[in-house]
Order: structure tokens, then C-alpha cells, then sequence
């Protein structure tokens, strides 16, 4: 019913506007030039309207939800990030201001006036020098210093940092820290199944006393390395607080270093929000389940990562160990996976 | 007339078999006709034939209507898509039974719908509007209308290829529209369409014989777009009337030109993506597959594909084909603001030039949408310094917009009002490109609300204010009526307004990192806190798709009842599609072609408000446009 009556409100509006055009139309018609000159100064005082409103609004707004956007960076390289942002939102900042200011301004000060012709001015080559030649040099300078930050941010890793393999499937995360020995074992997408869900070739030592938790662990300030991959589709690793973006492939493995610089206990308090966490999301479509593909993460201090760390078992010990999958393991597979080049995720 | 007018214009230029060509199709279509009957032949052929006139034209006029009324078809499809997907992102307790009705049950059981046909609501949104309205749409009506009307020529190059154009148009549209109603329904992978997610069929529910369909129904899509910008290249090339230099024509003929050129170069880059797709999908191959192991089916047989590579063909079509929809808008809204603040264009080599830069750069930063998949970081600073650099022609065009409408003697029309909002809208979304164009802050911004904001307002919204400034200016040569005015303004103020209400706050929600293209943000606490905004969002999105509405009842309404053109230039307008009958006929001109002296923007000049391009150079007169 309240859809019908919608509805209903919605053409009787629909047919007003237009009742009210029409009969404006006619009146406009009779008036001649004098109507179409009060067009165009109700438009032009409209204009100024808007814009004012428009950059008062644009400045509130943004002030309102300043607490909201560009969450506090949890990365050293998230503020790098944010410099780079904010350097870039103070130069557009201004272009911005000045040509809307321009726009409308000159949108309202120029409305037709009876009697008045347009002033010719068809081209000024040194107009066009400056304006080509100022966004030169400000697009230089974020060029350079954007590159700056790139070039550090997708540098090579640091000889100690820890590497954590983040795999996507349809549709959860699946994450193996390297054992004790602090190598991950190879790995081979022909050998997954339900329980080895990425097909961890334990015939390589490395791999026996790998760990699969459900929840990632980063020690705060420790350099990390994120070896990122896909067991079907594109998914893609995206952690906000850290300002992480990387595609997780299937066939392409793909990286990003980090380091974590605070603790979610810190961040709580940061935040305000006692119930504050870290998550993982999948921020390319992956299918129906993309927008649920999420897996915590906790930022710990050395001494949490500690107990942490010892409480996780082995994937081995704890879900491969004594079953009928131990065999399978170990069973002499054929010659095309055992030679097979490439599949080594943590290699590359 | 001979055949000489008709090649005057470019005889010099050009090599004999072009105007071999030229004469061929006079005898076939122009000179008995147009000489004998002066227009009354052509009402005669209506009543007779009436197929030929109204569905299997080759008038090019009545195929840029066929254009633009299918686009507008398309375009409250494709937006009505939107409004649904909305409100399951802003009021996703709403229940929606006519999804069920509509579609079929299983995609809303009980009102509520499902995350593969939230998937396929934004995969088909997409997909409609950026190829079937922002492409065909635009760059079909005013290529077709515009072409021969700006240079002066009786029709197309080749009229029946042009008609081959919208009829393969149709069929695309045909296809993609069953889609909807195949049981496993539409494409639901995203416009985009990366594999491995559309490369297997058991990957998503939209991924199943929707996606067969999506592929088929875009193969059609790009055959129809290559005849027509075969056509368009062409007919500018070899057909300008007598006196029309390329230095003078039309910022909007320009435009097309080279938006005629960026298509034929970049599209079939798209078909090859697609026709290796669709193997990899039906026959086995692995071109974008490798080492894939699908739960419910066990490890994949493809190896050695790449899915980058389907990435790069993509956007190699992909990021000029954002230039496709944007350089048609670029072109109508120089001589909508030309022509109503009754000053020349500002610059006019100087526009030219920045399309042409624009338009050779835009097949140098298709990357710039891959900052994040691992590309070389190398690669990825080439992109950047390449997609910042197509900032500056964009800044060229924006003070150079700005400079027309100053000092001008403004008449608000409501094209006039769109194509300043267009202005607006453009530099809006083009400083967020910069943002994005960065890649170490594209590493935050991508994939979020953030990149939906900037793409809506530079090439969607932006885009369509275009189109609205070209059909409300052009309508009276369309339909020898007039759009209603008043209805027009409203739809201006209510469609600029709501649309910054639309996608302004998305920026925000991109810096917080919620990503797109979620059904739901509830399962994250970091993205769940703009529940207000979201629906916020949504009325907006509503209320703009009620006022295009309001658009295409003028559209019809003005089509039978408008106001009456009773002068044959009632903009005042310089331009030589003016001097037309208000009803051309088929060939556009009664007598001879008309002969052009001056280009298109002596507005305001040596005193008088507008001097037409049909007047010649008085003795001593100078000139600024060649």
C-alpha cells in the first residue's frame, strides 16, 4: 500500500512540475526578451548559490568526517602514504577552490544583459604558456615525490624480515607462518585438498613444521614480508590500517613489505574504541562471497607474540599426523609434480 | 550541382580514388533526388516506406535519433540497476519483491537479494552504461547528427555501413538484455571482467552462460562501434564542404574525430581479450589461466596462462575508451559555451591540440590501473609519470573553459547550464585523478569508494552532461521543436546537485578504505561506520533517477508538442548545420552545399554578436582560426 501511495505522491509531484513548466513556458513565450533576460539572471544568482554553498559545504563536510577518512596508519610506510595524500590534497586543494571559485563567480557575473555583446577574445598564447606551464612544474613535484615514496614502499625487503604466506581462496584467507626454522616449506597447488589447503609438499623438510592459524600475528615493529597468492581467483590482500594493497593471484605470486609500528592495545586506545581490531579484507570481486572474506589481525608486543607463537602447532603435527592424509603425504606421487618447476610460492 | 561542389572542399587534399568513391555514392544516393525535388520527394518516400525511413534508415540524422533513443532506453535501464543496488547498500532491510517478480525468485527469496545478484546488478550497471550509453549513446547520436551537418555533406561516407553500425548496436543490446533472463542470469563478474573469476564457469553464478552472452553481446558491440568510427574518420576526412578547412571546424567535429580515432585503434584490442576469453572459457586454453585449484572441483588443468595478461589487453581499450566517453562531451560542451556566452571558444588551436594530446596519451597509462597487482615498480613509475602528464592538456581545456564563459554575455539555456556544470563536474573529478594517478597513494585509494567517486564524476556524470547539453541544444535540429525549458532548468539544478551528493561522499568512505563493490559492509568494523551516509547516498541516487525522468518526459513530450522552431538559427549560432531547412530532408541541404569562409566561433566580433561561417572574410579582416 505505502508503495502504491509512493508512487501516486511521486506523478502528482511529476505532473505539477510539469503543469507549472508548461504555464511558465507560455508566460515566457508572451514576455519575450525580457523573460529570457530574467532567465538568465535567475540562473546566473543561482550560480553564485550554488558555488558558495558548494565550497562552504565541501570545507564542512570534510571537517566532519575528517575523524573517518584516512584511519590513523599503523605502518611506517602508511605515513609516507599520508604525506603524500596530504601534500596532494593541499595542491589540489587550491586549484580546486580557485577555478570553482572562478567558475561561479563568473557564471553569475556574466548572465546575459540586454543590449551587451560578449567580449572577443579568442586566444592569448601567453594564457595558455602559464596555464600549461604552472600544472607543469606542481604535477612534477608530485610526480617526484610520489615516485620517492613508490620506490621505497616497493622496494626489496630487509635481509630479518618475517615472511608470512597470505593465500585467498572462495571464500576465506588461509595464512602459514614458517616453523622454527623459520623457512616455509614449498608448496604445490596439485597437492591441496581439503585438509592441505595449500599444498604443503611435506616431503620438504621446511614444510613439516610450518604453522596454518586462523588469525594473523605480526610483532609490532619487525620488518614483514607478505608473500600473497590465490588459490582460484583474483582476491586482493587489503589491510587499511596498514595501507596495504596487493592482488593475490592464482600462478603470479605477489608481495609487500611492511612494518607494523602499533599495537592493537595501542590502537584502542588511540581510537577510543575498546572494541577496535584489525582486519583483512578482500578487496578485489571474488564471487559471492567477497564481502564476508575477512580474517583478524593483532598488532602484539614482543612479549604477546611470544605466547602467542608457542601455543600454535605445527599444520603437521596438528592436522596431518596420524591420518589418511599422512600417507597420501608420503606416497610416491607421479614424476609431473614432483618435477614441477614454479610451484615453489615461498621462492620467489 | 556537379559532382565538383561536392569535393571542392578537399580535392587538393586528397588522392582520386576517395573521390572516385565520393561520386559513386552521388549516383546512388545524392544527385537526382536532391536536385529534383528540393525535400518534397522525402515526404513522399515517408508515407511510402516507412521501414526505410524510421527502422532501416540510412539518413544519418534518423540514425543518431535511433542512437539516442536506444541510448536513452539503455541508460534508465542501467540506472535503474543503480537505484536497486542502492538500497540494498543503504536500506538492505528494504524488502524488494519485485526483484522476484522481475527477475526470478531465486535471485530475492523473500525480498532480500543475494549477493550474485547484487554482483550482477553492478556488472550489468557498469557494462551498460560506460559501452551502450556513454559510447554508443553519445558518441552515436552526435556523430551521426553532427558529422555531415558541421561540414556540410549530404550524408555519411557510407550510409548503409553507418546503418550496419546501429543495427549491430541493437543486436549487442539484444543480447546483453536476454541475459538478464537466462537462469543462471547476467554476467556477474564485474565490467571489467578479469578472469580467472569470468574465465570459469563454476567460479560464480555469474560467471555461468550470462558471462557466454556478455562476450557474444560485446563482440557485436565493438563490430557496430569499429563501422562507425570507420565511417566518422571518413566522412571528416573526405567530405567538408567547400571552404571548411580542417583548422575550421567545430571544436565538437574535432572531437569526434579523434574519439573516431581512439576507438578503431583501441577496441579491437578489446575483441582479441575477449575472443581469447572466451577459449580459455569453452575450449580449454589457458591464456589467462594458471595452476588453479577450485574448491568443489579439485586442481585446474590450465597452466602457463597469465592473468595479467587479460589486464593489460583490457585496459589497453579500457583506459582510452574512458577518452571515447569523455572527448564527444569535451567537443559539445566548447560549442555549447561558445555559442550561448556569445564569445569564441578561448583557444581554439589550443583545445585541439590538448585533445590530440589527451588522446595519444591515453593509450600510454592503461597501467595506472594496475598499481597494485604486483606490477614492476619500475613499470608502474613510467605510468605515473605518464598518467600525471595527461593532467596538464586536461587543465589546458578547464582554464580555457573558464576564460570562454569570462567577460561573456551568458544566454542560460539549459544546455548552456549543463555545460557548465560539466566544467565543474570536470575539474571536481579530474583533481581526484591525481590522487589516484599516484600510485603510492592509489596503494590506499584503489579499489575503494574513492576510485568510484572520481570515475563517476569525470567520465560518468560529466559525461552525461554532455549528452544533456548536446540534445537540448540539438533538438530543435532533431525534431523542429523545442525541449521545455523550465522542466530543462529543474532538471539541471535537481541532476547537478544530487549527482555531488551522490558520489562527493563516497570520497570519504574511499579514504577509510571501504572497498567496492561489497554487497555488505556489516562484516567489517572498519567500513560498517557510514550507515548514515550510505543512505544518504542512496535517496540522492533516487531522487537523480526520478529527475532524468522528468528529461525523457520533455524529450517525448517536446518530440509532439514542444514549442515550434520558426527561424532556421534560433541559438544564433555560426555553425552551418543552422542553415538547413528546420526539417532537413535526406541530404540536408534543398540547393547546393553551402560554401564556408571563417571558422565556427566569430562571436561578439568587430561588434556584431555573431558572424555565421556561410559569411565571407570581409576585405582586411583578420582572422584567429587559420
Amino acid at each position: 500500500m505505502t508503495t502504491y501511495l509512493v508512487i501516486a505522491a511521486l506523478l502528482l509531484i511529476g505532473m505539477l512540475v510539469v503543469q507549472i513548466s508548461k504555464a511558465n513556458e507560455y508566460i515566457n513565450t508572451l514576455r519575450g526578451e525580457d523573460a529570457e533576460l530574467d532567465t538568465d539572471k535567475i540562473n546566473g544568482v543561482l550560480w553564485l548559490i550554488f558555488t558558495v554553498l558548494f565550497l562552504v559545504g565541501i570545507f564542512w563536510s570534510t571537517w566532519y568526517f575528517s575523524p573517518l577518512f584516512l584511519p590513523e596508519s599503523a605502518s611506517e610506510h602508511g605515513h609516507w602514504i599520508d604525506t603524500m595524500f596530504n601534500i596532494t590534497l593541499a595542491l589540489t586543494g587550491i586549484v580546486f577552490v580557485l577555478t570553482q571559485a572562478a567558475l561561479g563567480w563568473f557564471a553569475w557575473k556574466y548572465h546575459g544583459k540586454k543590449g551587451k555583446l560578449g567580449f572577443y577574445y579568442p586566444e592569448n598564447n601567453k594564457l595558455e604558456m602559464i596555464w600549461t606551464v604552472v600544472p607543469a612544474i606542481a604535477l612534477t613535484i608530485l610526480v617526484v615525490v610520489g615516485l620517492y615514496y613508490w620506490f621505497r614502499i616497493t622496494g626489496p625487503a630487509s635481509a630479518d624480515a618475517r615472511v608470512v604466506e597470505i593465500t585467498g581462496k572462495q571464500f576465506n584467507w588461509l595464512v602459514r607462518y614458517p616453523g622454527p626454522d623459520g623457512k616455509l616449506g614449498t608448496s604445490n597447488w596439485k597437492l591441496i585438498d581439503e585438509t592441505n589447503a595449500v599444498g604443503i609438499d611435506f616431503k620438504n623438510k621446511d614444510g613439516l613444521d610450518d604453522v596454518m592459524p586462523t588469525e594473523i600475528h605480526f610483532e609490532v615493529n619487525k620488518p614483514y614480508l607478505l608473500k600473497i597468492g590465490s588459490r582460484d581467483v583474483i582476491h586482493d590482500v587489503g589491510l587499511t590500517h596498514f595501507r596495504i594493497k596487493m592482488d593475490a593471484m592464482p600462478g603470479l605470486p605477489t608481495h609487500f613489505k611492511f612494518t607494523p609500528t602499533i599495537t592493537t592495545d595501542e590502537m584502542k586506545k588511540i581510537t577510543n574504541n575498546p572494541a577496535f581490531d584489525y582486519e583483512l579484507c578482500c578487496d578485489y570481486l571474488c564471487g559471492k562471497g567477497h564481502s564476508a572474506m575477512k580474517m583478524m589481525v593483532y598488532v602484539d608486543t614482543k612479549e604477546q607474540y611470544q605466547v602467542w607463537l608457542k601455543k600454535q602447532p605445527s599444520f603437521f603435527d596438528s592436522a596431518i599426523k596420524g591420518t589418511e592424509a599422512e600417507k597420501k603425504a608420503f606416497a610416491t606421487v607421479t614424476e609431473k609434480v614432483s618435477t614441477e618447476k614454479g610451484s615453489d610460492h615461498s621462492n620467489h | 550541382m556537379d559532382a565538383k561542389d561536392l569535393h571542392h572542399g578537399h580535392s587538393e587534399h586528397h588522392s582520386g580514388a576517395v573521390i572516385t568513391d565520393h561520386v559513386h555514392y552521388q549516383d546512388t544516393e545524392g544527385v537526382i533526388r536532391f536536385e529534383a525535388d528540393h525535400g518534397h520527394h522525402d515526404n513522399d518516400r515517408n508515407k511510402k516506406n516507412f521501414i526505410h525511413t524510421y527502422i532501416f534508415s540510412t539518413d544519418h540524422k534518423m540514425i543518431g535519433k535511433q542512437f539516442l533513443i536506444t541510448g536513452i532506453i539503455w541508460a534508465i535501464i542501467g540506472g535503474g540497476l543503480s537505484n536497486i543496488f542502492r538500497m540494498q547498500l543503504g536500506f538492505p532491510d528494504v524488502p524488494l519483491h519485485f526483484i522476484g517478480t522481475v527477475f526470478g525468485d531465486q535471485w530475492a527469496p523473500g525480498g532480500k537479494m543475494t549477493p550474485d545478484f547484487y554482483n550482477m546488478l553492478i556488472t550489468m550497471h557498469g557494462t551498460i552504461l560506460v559501452f551502450f550509453v556513454l559510447t554508443a549513446g553519445l558518441s552515436g547520436t552526435f556523430a551521426n547528427l553532427l558529422i555531415p551537418l558541421q561540414i556540410g555533406a549530404r550524408d555519411m561516407a557510407s550510409p548503409v555501413l553507418n546503418m550496419l553500425s546501429y543495427w549491430f548496436f541493437f543486436l549487442a543490446g539484444a543480447v546483453m538484455f536476454t541475459s538478464f533472463f537466462v537462469p543462471s542470469g547476467a554476467a556477474g563478474v564485474s565490467w571489467v571482467f578479469y578472469p580467472p573469476l569470468s574465465a570459469i564457469r563454476e567460479a560464480a553464478v555469474g560467471s555461468e552462460t550470462g558471462a557466454d552472452l556478455w562476450l557474444v553481446s560485446m563482440a557485436l558491440f565493438i563490430v557496430s562501434s569499429l563501422l562507425g568510427g570507420l565511417n566518422y574518420i571518413t566522412t571528416i576526412l573526405n567530405l567538408r564542404t567547400k571552404g571548411m578547412s580542417m583548422a575550421k571546424l567545430p571544436l565538437t567535429i574535432w572531437a569526434l574525430l579523434i574519439t573516431a580515432i581512439l576507438g578503431l585503434l583501441s577496441f579491437p584490442v578489446l575483441l582479441g581479450a575477449a575472443i581469447l576469453l572466451i577459449f580459455d572459457r569453452s575450449m580449454g586454453t589457458s591464456f589467462y589461466l594458471d595452476k588453479i585449484y577450485m574448491s568443489g572441483i579439485g586442481a585446474m588443468p590450465h597452466e602457463g596462462g597469465n592473468p595479467i595478461l587479460y589486464q593489460h589487453l583490457f585496459w589497453f581499450l579500457g583506459h582510452p575508451e574512458v577518452y571515447i566517453v569523455i572527448l564527444p562531451a569535451f567537443g559539445i560542451v566548447s560549442e555549447v559555451l561558445a555559442v550561448n556566452s556569445r564569445k569564441p571558444i578561448f583557444g581554439y588551436r589550443a583545445m585541439i591540440l590538448s585533445m590530440l594530446a589527451i588522446a595519444a596519451l591515453a593509450f600510454f597509462v592503461w597501467a595506472h590501473h594496475m598499481f597494485v597487482t604486483g606490477l614492476n615498480p619500475f613499470v608502474g613509475s613510467v605510468f605515473v609519470f605518464l598518467t600525471l602528464l595527461i593532467a596538464i592538456p586536461s587543465a589546458i581545456k578547464v582554464f580555457n573553459w573558464i576564460t570562454t564563459i569570462w567577460k561573456a554575455n551568458i544566454r542560460y539555456t539549459p544546455a548552456m547550464m549543463f555545460s557548465v556544470g560539466f566544467v565543474s563536474l570536470f575539474i571536481s573529478g579530474g583533481l581526484t585523478g591525481i590522487f589516484l594517478g599516484n600510485s603510492s597513494i592509489d596503494i590506499q585509494l584503489h579499489d575503494t569508494y574513492f576510485i568510484v567517486a572520481h570515475f563517476h564524476i569525470v567520465m560518468g556524470v560529466a559525461a552525461f552532461f554532455g549528452m544533456f547539453a548536446g540534445v537540448y541544444h540539438w533538438f530543435p535540429k532533431m525534431y523542429g521543436r523545442f525541449m521545455n525549458r523550465t522542466i530543462g532548468f529543474i532538471h539541471f539544478w535537481v541532476t547537478f546537485v544530487g549527482s555531488y551528493c551522490i558520489f562527493w561522499p563516497m570520497h570519504y568512505q574511499g579514504m577509510a578504505g571501504v572497498p567496492r563493490r561489497y554487497y555488505s559492509h556489516g562484516a567489517f568494523e572498519s567500513f560498517n561506520k557510514f550507515g548514515a551516509l550510505s543512505e544518504f547516498i542512496t535517496i540522492a541516487a533516487i531522487v537523480v533517477f526520478l529527475a532524468q525522468l522528468l528529461f525523457v518526459f520533455n524529450f517525448l513530450y517536446s518530440m509532439y508538442r514542444g514549442k515550434k522552431v520558426t527561424e532556421l538559427n534560433p541559438w544564433k549560432s555560426n555553425t552551418i548545420e543552422w542553415t538547413t531547412p528546420i526539417h532537413p530532408g535526406h541530404g540536408n541541404w534543398d540547393g547546393p552545399l553551402p560554401e564556408v569562409h571563417r571558422g565556427p566561433y566569430d562571436y561578439g566580433k568587430d561588434g556584431e554578436d555573431f558572424i555565421p561561417q556561410t559569411v565571407p572574410m570581409r576585405p582586411g579582416e583578420t582572422t584567429h582560426h587559420g
